[in-house]
């Protein structure tokens, strides 16, 4: 695993976050905000806050595929679920979302044949493997996986498996990164720029956050160190006064992206006028349906589904999460009524959560550890 | 202001904000040590995965209903004088994997559960429940394999039942093993022994059992070179516990469902004391890493069959230690770690990247019937 290792050098770390600290400005405050929940998951996972100076403060953005989803979608799935016949399919990950009426883990205990896989081609094949039953695909995540999905809906049609359907629940990163520099509650310095997401969609489209908002985004691998860098570049930027972007993760991202998985969501899917991201409420053009051309292989078109919207519970304050103006901790039933085996919001079950990020590995006073470990 | 608000980095535009997460994350504990309750109404797999869920399941429904004082430390078994009692369940699937099937396990576990009270296992009885249909030839390989791992361990099987239930109602071979032992005089284990200062040893890498099931069981598109690590304990655990005076070998686990995490946190919460990990230490082989990173799960989690923790005195830890590798099931065994006294109830990790982070309890299923 030496391709690992060397991204995650502990003296490497050190020599750069001496270099982040002599780029803060005294007395000068920095925020920025990794948007993808990957990220989230490397700092907390890595303890990298620990090589941080206390003027920079990392702020979580709404990148996380499952966080998003909102409660209504998880009802529209287990309402599939629950038809004659139907066998439903979905990441590991989805298991535990709450949506109005539980979660596809109670779902299951009452009954509902919802099975895990790893990838939608996993799904097909249980479609190929029951053709008496009718297999759905909860289609989660942005672009990232949205070239996988497509692919998947390409060959079941040229193999005419015809039980097998996707519901679609594919977002984009564009237009919530735009809801994020629009919020007005949030001042930020510059971006964390997801990674995964870059594969496919390349960096220009960021262009407009230097642009139009004047501010740097550094599209940043998920080892700690490419994290790390990703706020150094940010820091040398802004002591530049520049705001350009970046692509830190040059060993996986082409700039230009990847055109043919573009090209393939693009025959499958076409933007929804409107989707509702959780906590975050309608956002247009920010996801994706399944063209009428593949209307056989769209879940939304073969089964009535109620297609209600659940208002997310009271206490619930993922939305302002999700935009980074709260901290996992402030919300105020982190910890307590919401934990990860009892989530009210998503963002306590996802690993890329910020929540689940916080209450599994960063839960413990930061300072009192290095007050003991220097005594 | 509070000693703690001064002790705290003003990271936060709200100069508040320090005493306010320090105050949250004490509200946070206190709420984790309430009482256990299960608030679903059916049982769901994560009741199964050894994690926060089997523990409230367990503390809500069973201690709840069967409370005595021999139950209630939940130990791997119970203790009553000279003699230790045990009992475990088997619904591994698939039966048969890489370097064991369901009969090794079932022995082991058992054995094992015996030999971490402090115990030298004596008699195992054995219960199977089978599917109608299930080929005999599976059978007699199962039963051999368990003939042989008692063996091995030096136990007899002294007593069993059999039950069949018609197709579809069982997924071809349940066994169930119970056993006792005998526990030395002055043998007295325990998280509750567990003192700040102590070392953590593990008896070799960690994790192989639930990665080489999850390949077993196909559709990862991942090979690895990889057996489990079922194996029984007891004999490492008699040289070790001749090798140090008493009371000095403090608590035994094995890291079977939730791993070494579980097992971690189990004897943090009981001592109050911490557990501060070296991730540089923990041993991993790379084909488990390269598989956890793969998959997104933590090593730490993944269960072992055949690997224990011990917490040991400082002042014996190197006689223990050249003990245990002088025996060929502890041949790898390390320290990777140590107690100390803050954050109580809680487990750190010095990450490899030279940051802290918590491990906790495993949530929910990644790998539901992997013993
Ligand atoms: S603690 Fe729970 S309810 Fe609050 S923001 Fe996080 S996930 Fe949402």
């Amino acid at each position: 695993m030496r391709f690992v290792d060397e991204y995650r050098d502990a003296d490497t770390a050190r020599a750069l976050a001496a270099r982040i600290e002599a780029l803060c400005e005294p007395g000068r405050a920095y925020k920025f905000m990794e948007v993808c929940g990957g990220h989230t998951h490397t700092i907390y996972k890595h303890g990298l806050e620990d090589h941080l100076p206390e003027a920079v403060t990392l702020v979580h953005g709404p990148g996380c595929p499952v966080c998003v989803i909102p409660m209504g979608r998880v009802d529209d799935a287990i309402h599939i679920a629950e038809q004659p016949d139907v066998i439903m399919t979905s990441f590991g990950d989805m298991t535990r979302v709450p949506g109005g009426r539980g979660s596809f883990q109670d779902a299951t205990a009452r009954g509902a044949d919802i099975r895990m896989v790893y990838s939608p081609l996993d799904a097909l094949k249980v479609a190929r493997d029951n053709p008496d039953k009718r297999v759905v695909f909860m289609a989660i995540g942005f672009e990232t996986t949205a070239p996988s999905t497509a692919m998947t809906v390409l060959r079941a049609e040229a193999e005419r498996i015809c039980n097998f359907s996707v519901f679609c629940n594919h977002v984009t990163i564009i237009p919530a990164i735009k809801a994020i520099l629009d919020s007005p509650d949030l001042r930020l310095d510059g971006f964390i720029g997801p990674g995964h997401v870059s594969t496919v969609i390349g960096c220009r489209p960021y262009d407009f956050v230097a642009r139009d908002y004047g501010k740097p985004l550094v599209v940043a691998g998920f080892e700690p160190l490419d994290v790390l860098d990703s706020i150094h570049r940010n820091l040398v930027q802004l002591a530049r006064g520049r705001a350009a972007v970046e692509n830190q993760y040059a060993r996986v991202v082409p700039w230009d992206g990847n055109r043919k998985a573009l090209a393939v969501i693009n025959e499958v899917m076409e933007p929804r006028p409107h989707f509702e991201w959780r906590g975050l409420g309608f956002i247009s053009h920010s996801a994706l349906q399944m063209r009428e051309r593949y209307a056989a292989f769209d879940a939304e078109r073969i089964f009535q589904i109620p297609g209600g919207r659940v208002a997310d519970p009271q206490a619930c304050q993922c939305g302002e999460v999700l935009k980074g103006v709260l901290k996992p901790w402030e919300c105020k039933v982190f910890g307590t009524a919401c934990t990860p085996e009892t989530p009210i919001g998503t963002c306590m079950v996802s690993s890329e959560g910020a929540c689940a990020a916080y209450y599994n590995f960063g839960r413990f006073s930061r300072a009192r550890v290095r007050e003991a470990t220097r005594t | 202001m509070t000693a703690d608000d001064r002790t705290v980095p003003a990271r936060h535009a709200d100069p508040l904000a320090p005493g306010r997460e320090l105050r949250v994350l004490e509200r946070v504990e206190r709420s984790r040590r309430r009482k256990a309750r299960v608030r679903e109404e059916l049982i769901t797999l994560a009741h199964g995965a050894g994690g926060k869920a089997t523990r409230n399941l367990v503390e809500a429904v069973f201690l709840e209903s069967f409370r005595n004082p021999l139950l209630e430390p939940l130990g791997d078994g119970a203790v009553a004088g000279e003699l230790a009692f045990t009992t475990d369940a088997f619904v591994v699937t698939p039966l048969f994997f890489p370097g064991g099937d369901i009969g090794d396990l079932a022995v082991n576990g058992t054995v094992n559960d015996l030999a971490m009270c402090g115990a030298r296992p004596a008699y195992l009885s054995a219960g199977f429940i089978l599917e109608e249909g299930f080929p005999v030839a599976d059978l007699r390989r199962v039963v051999a394999s368990m003939a042989s791992a008692a063996r091995a361990a030096g136990v007899d099987i002294v007593t069993g039942d059999t039950k069949v239930v018609p197709r579809g109602k069982a997924d071809g071979c349940y066994v169930t093993t119970a056993g006792v032992g005998v526990v030395d005089p002055g043998v007295r284990l325990g998280a509750s022994a567990v003192r700040p200062g102590d070392l953590v040893v593990v008896s070799g890498p960690i994790g192989e059992h639930g990665v080489t099931i999850m390949l077993a069981r196909g559709g990862l598109d991942l090979e690895a070179d990889l057996v489990s690590d079922t194996l029984p304990l007891n004999g490492l655990v008699a040289r070790l516990l001749d090798t140090c005076p008493a009371g000095r070998v403090r608590c035994l686990r094995d890291a079977t469902r939730g791993g070494v995490a579980t097992v971690l946190n189990e004897i943090a919460e009981a001592s109050g004391a911490a557990v501060v990990l070296d991730e540089d230490a923990v041993p991993v082989r790379p084909a488990v890493r390269g598989a956890c990173e793969l998959l997104g799960i933590d090593p730490l989690h993944v269960a072992c069959e055949g690997r224990m923790v011990a917490v040991l005195a400082r002042d014996c830890a190197d006689a223990a230690l050249a003990a245990m590798r002088g025996h060929p099931h502890g041949a790898g065994a390390t320290v990777i770690g140590r107690i100390a006294d803050d954050p109580p109830g809680l487990v750190l990790l010095k990450t490899a990247f030279g940051g802290t982070r918590i491990v906790d309890v495993l949530v929910g299923d990644p790998l539901p019937r992997i013993c």
